[in-house]
Order: structure tokens, then sequence, then C-alpha cells
């Protein structure tokens, strides 16, 4: 790499890392994976084919995660009898962190335990939180990364376009 | 009447709360919070008080505005007053300030103003700062510029009035080390020009019949100076955090200085007290034009003997409980706090003399014992966060 | 801006650094007693204090840590 690619390259990076949460569109299936619920029971994404899906990485010290999780429960709420369930994955190693948040903030949706961050690592979480929206065919189509209010109108066209989609 | 002047009011417009604004960890705003202190110092024949009130609240999802008015409430005896002859007095400085953060992506813009005043100083400053977060959230890159002026009267000489112009460069990055701990390097300038001594101090000179004699201090009207700090925190297994700094400084007034403490914060099982201490010490070498007694009149061309531009030592130990509440009659308020912190600074001064009690022709020039102070620090506050 | 296209520059010369503390990896760095300044009213007064008994000034401040979201 010459001398003028490399400060472009670095140039672009950094305008790309100074981006405020944004949405990404991938491509591809999303990783498998199975995890434990807050009730004991055990979930695997590949049991959920056919749904819209969306995957929330959350932790009960991030405050903007605080701040989403009573929306997104509206979401559930909302769109759960058109083929939707919403995951949310709390990347904390002690679970009592969670329930003592969610005791106080309950939600509807399932909770999921990533005590190792495995599936953490999976997803390649760059960002806290960071919402993961899966189509009914299990393909990964859209990656938020960070919670600023306004981002669920963003989740709502987005879930709404996947549900449309047989 | 002479008076101790110069010191507190300079150091208002210096450096004070949101003249150097508050950074805010970029990405997120910085959290809403109301904070009401009372504070007391009480040493070296000198008792300030007063309250200073903090509100911070944001604005939509990219703004916070912040203001805090404080006051110091001061009835000094304190030996630069009971040397000059003088008695003692009472006076009363208000300080407000604002500021607004703006948040975007991962950068926090900062700007705000503050200013203050007592009859016989008035200071105002204005700062920007920017505060980037950047690899991966681990590196926060900081920069802000302040720039101030003061005006400076005499209350014993209607007449006099002096100005000063004050620039300050400060430049900081915070870098995550590891999951337990962080370590922040800070750096600063500060250039000012002006009447940068007090009015109301003087110097001493020895006379030929061996006796001593007050004169007015000469001060350069320029100074620089250049700090840099490094601080690093860090998580302890059992739910604790240590904290350890260390800063150099040096002017151009020969002033070099090294400050060193350490700060452990515990907080108790059950959720509600946590406990902390700490423990500070500074040491300075004296300006290049200090004297505590000049062998003539005139002996240079810059003189002081402003006791803090001697040479001096200090140990400051502090001990601070804080008891965490939530107030169920007022669910908008997430928790609140009640704060107590009591600090013991001992300042040994290591070349400037107390010569109370001592008045010319009493002891030979020089041979009165050096001063040294302990004051008690007293901090008694709330913070609620909604 | 500038600092960050200049970090970036250096940190491209050396090839690949992956960030070591991973953004689930924050949760002891949130803790609110690790805040570099969790009570800045009483921070702002000490330093104040210090700065009126001491000939230094500056290098007192320090923004960063917490929890890395957004």
């Amino acid at each position: 790499m010459n001398w003028t690619t490399k400060p472009l390259r670095a140039l672009l990076v950094t305008a790309l890392l100074s981006l405020p949460a944004m949405a990404v569109a991938p491509q591809g299936p999303a990783p498998g994976f199975r995890l434990e619920t807050l009730d004991g029971k055990s979930v695997a994404l590949e049991d959920l084919k056919g749904q819209v899906v969306m995957i929330n990485f959350w932790a009960s010290w991030c405050g903007p995660c605080r701040q989403e999780m009573p929306l997104l429960d509206k979401l559930y709420a909302k769109y759960k009898p058109m083929g939707f369930t919403l995951l949310g994955v709390n990347v904390e190693p002690d679970p009592k962190l969670a329930t003592g948040f969610l005791e106080k903030t309950p939600v509807t949706f399932p909770i999921l335990l990533d005590k190792d961050s495995s599936v953490s690592k999976l997803y390649q979480v760059a960002g806290m939180p960071s919402t993961v929206i899966v189509d009914r065919k299990g393909n990964l189509r859209w990656v938020h990364k960070g919670y600023k209010p306004g981002d669920e109108n963003a989740y709502l066209d987005q879930i709404r376009a996947l549900i449309r989609e047989q | 009447m002479a008076r101790l002047r110069g010191k507190l009011h300079r150091l208002a417009a210096g450096a004070l709360l949101l003249a150097a604004p508050a950074m805010a960890p970029a990405g997120v705003l910085p959290e809403d919070r109301a904070d009401i202190l009372y504070h007391r110092y009480s040493g070296g024949g000198i008792t300030v008080e007063g309250p200073s009130v903090l509100v911070r609240k944001s604005v939509g999802d990219s703004f916070s505005v912040s203001a805090n008015y404080y006051v110091d409430a001061i009835t000094s005896a304190s030996v630069d007053v009971v040397v000059s002859g003088a008695s003692e007095y009472k006076e009363e400085r208000e300080q407000k300030s604002v500021s607004v953060d703006y948040l975007r992506g991962k950068s926090t813009w900062t700007a705000s103003y503050m200013e203050s005043s007592e009859n016989d100083y008035d200071a105002s400053t204005w700062s920007v700062g920017v505060s980037q977060d950047m690899f991966g959230d681990l590196t926060t890159i900081s920069l802000g510029y302040s720039q101030g002026k003061d005006r400076i009267g005499d209350s014993t000489d209607p007449a006099f009035s002096g100005e000063v112009e004050r620039r300050n460069y400060r430049v900081g990055l915070t870098q995550i080390l590891s999951r337990n701990a962080l370590v922040s390097l800070n750096f600063e300038t500060v250039t000012e020009q002006g009447f940068l001594q007090s009015p109301y101090r003087s110097m001493r000179y020895r006379t030929i019949t061996d006796t001593w004699v007050l004169a007015p201090e000469v001060f350069p009207n320029t100074r620089t100076s250049n700090a840099a700090s490094v601080r690093l925190k860090h998580y302890l297994p059992w739910r604790a955090a240590a904290e350890g700094h260390y800063r150099f400084y040096g002017d151009t007034w020969g002033l070099r200085a090294h400050t060193a403490g350490i700060g452990y914060t515990h907080p108790l099982p059950g959720g509600k007290w946590t406990l902390s201490g700490s423990y500070r010490f500074y040491k300075q070498n004296s300006a290049d034009f200090f004297s505590d007694l000049f062998p003539y009149e005139d002996a240079q061309n810059f003189m002081a003997r402003d006791k803090e531009t001697s040479a001096l030592t200090g140990h400051t130990v502090g001990l601070g409980a804080s008891y965490e509440f939530q107030l169920p009659f007022a669910p908008w308020i997430k928790r609140g706090t009640a704060n107590l912190h009591i600090s013991r600074m001992m300042i040994d001064y290591k070349e400037f003399r107390d010569l109370r009690g001592l008045p010319p022709g009493t002891v030979p020039p020089g041979s009165e014992p050096l001063y040294s102070l302990d004051a008690t620090i007293t901090q008694l506050f709330f913070s609620f966060w909604f | 801006m500038l600092l960050a296209s200049l970090a970036a520059v250096a940190v491209a010369g050396c090839g690949p650094i992956e960030p070591w503390v991973k953004p689930y990896e924050r949760e002891r760095l949130a803790d609110p007693i690790m805040v570099l300044d969790p009570d800045p009213v009483s921070s702002a007064y000490l330093d104040h204090v210090y700065e009126v008994r001491e000939g230094a000034r500056g290098a007192t401040g320090g923004a960063g840590g917490g929890c890395g979201c957004n």
C-alpha cells in the first residue's frame, strides 16, 4: 500500500468509526446458537425459522439498553401474533443482575443468558446494546449498534417489511 | 487596612467546576442530576463556608445543560491579615456558571461560561471543549480551551485597578487498560498576563538597623505554567475501587511541584453505604523571586513574600461516607445519596516565617519560627439522579 | 476530528489491533464506583481549595471510561 492510500484508508476508517449508531444491512445466514432462558428452558435459533426474529444484546449496567427495554416489549406485544419474536440476550456472567433489573422493569419477551459471551462473540457484538433482525428464512438482515431514542421507528419499518415477506 | 486577598479570586477565575468544562464520556450524555453541597474550610485563622448547587438536565437526545451557583463566605484573620496590622474581615464571593454539552455520535462538544464577583475582584471565563471516543470505546481523547479575564480592585485604594488575561489549553487521553482498569493522562498549559499579585500582601526586607520593614511586592506580569498528570483507577475483586494519581507542575516563575495521591472506595454489602478514604501529598519549591526576608530595599526586580509561592509541603487525609436512598413519594427521582466528607490538610511552609506577635525589633529578623497551618475541610452534600 | 484521524493513521500503520475489552465485557468499568469523577461538585470544590493554598494548577480533569455504550 503506497503512502497516499494508507492515510486515505485511515481517514475512511475514522469516518466510519465516528458515524452515529447506524443500521448495517449484511447478508448471509444468522449464526445458530442455543441458550438457556431465565426460567431454565432452552431456546435454539434454528427452532424459530419461519418467524421474524429480533435478537437484542443487553446488560443491566448499560443505560441505553435499559432505556430500550420497554419499547422492545411494546414491539413484541404488537407483532408477536404476526409471526415475530424477540430474544433478549443478557451478556452478564451473573443472572442475578438481569433478574434484579427485570423485577423493576418487567418484560414479556424471552430473556436468554449468554453467561460466557459465546453468542456475543459469535455475532461480533461491537456496541451495547446491539440489535440484530433475522428474517423468516434465517438470514441476517439488519444490525443496529447502539440505541438512541427514535431508533425504534427504524425497527418498526424493518420488522413490518420482513413480516410481509413470506 | 491591608487584607488577605489575591488567591481566592484569582483561582476562582482559573479552574472552578464549569470553567474547566466537566468532560462527559462521549457516546452518552452525562446523567441528569442535582447536587446540593455545604462546604466549610477552617484553618490558619480563616473560615470559608457556603453552598454549591448544581443542576444538570438533558434537553432532547443531544443536549445536556447544567448550571452551578457557588458562594464563599469568608471570615479571615489569617497570618497575612494579622501581620499586616489589619483586623479580621468578612466578605463574600459569589460564582455562577452554565454549560452546554452537545452529543453527536461518539463526540461530545462542551461550551461553558463562568463569572464570579466579590467587592474587589470580578472574574469571567469562557471555555470550549470536545471529547471523542474511539478504538472500540477504549480510548477517549479530549481537548479544551478557556479564556478568562479578571478585574482587580483594592478596597483600600479606589484609584487602583488591575486586569488579568488568562488562557488555558488542555489535552487529555483516557485509556481502558483491561476489564478492571483505566488510566487517564492530562496535560494543561496556562498562560496569564496582567496584575498577578495580591494588592494586599507585602514582602519584607532587612533594614540597616537590623530590623525589618514591610514593602510592596513586585511580581512579574506574565506567568506560563505546564502541568502533566496521570491517574489510574482499578477495580478490586471484592467490589471496591482503588485509585492513584501523580501530577508534575512547572512554571516560568521557577515553581516546581509534585502532587501524588491515593484513594479507596468500598461499598458495604447491602447496597446502601459506601466508605471512602484518600491521602494526598503535595510538595513545591519556592518561586525564583520569593524570599521571606530580602537583604535590603529593592534587592531584586521581582520580589514576593506570598506564602503560596514559598517552598511548602502539604499532606491531606480524607474520609467519606455515602448513603444511598430512594424517595418513594417522588418516583421521578431514580435515587439519591447523602454524603459526608471530612479532610484534614496540614501544610508546612519551608521558607515562610510566622511573624505574628513578633514585630520588628523583638527577635533577630529571619529567626522567627517557620509557619504551618492545619485546616479541616468539611463537605456535606446530597445528590439526586432523575 | 484531526486527532481522530491522526490516531487512526497511527493505528492503521501498525496493522489491525482489536479492542481488547469487548463492549459486552465492560460490567466492571460501568460500575458507578469506577467512574473517574463521581461527585463533580465535590471534586471541583476540593480542586479550588488546593489551588488557593498551593502554587500549582491544572491537569486535574479526565473524561472517559464507563459503559462505552452507543
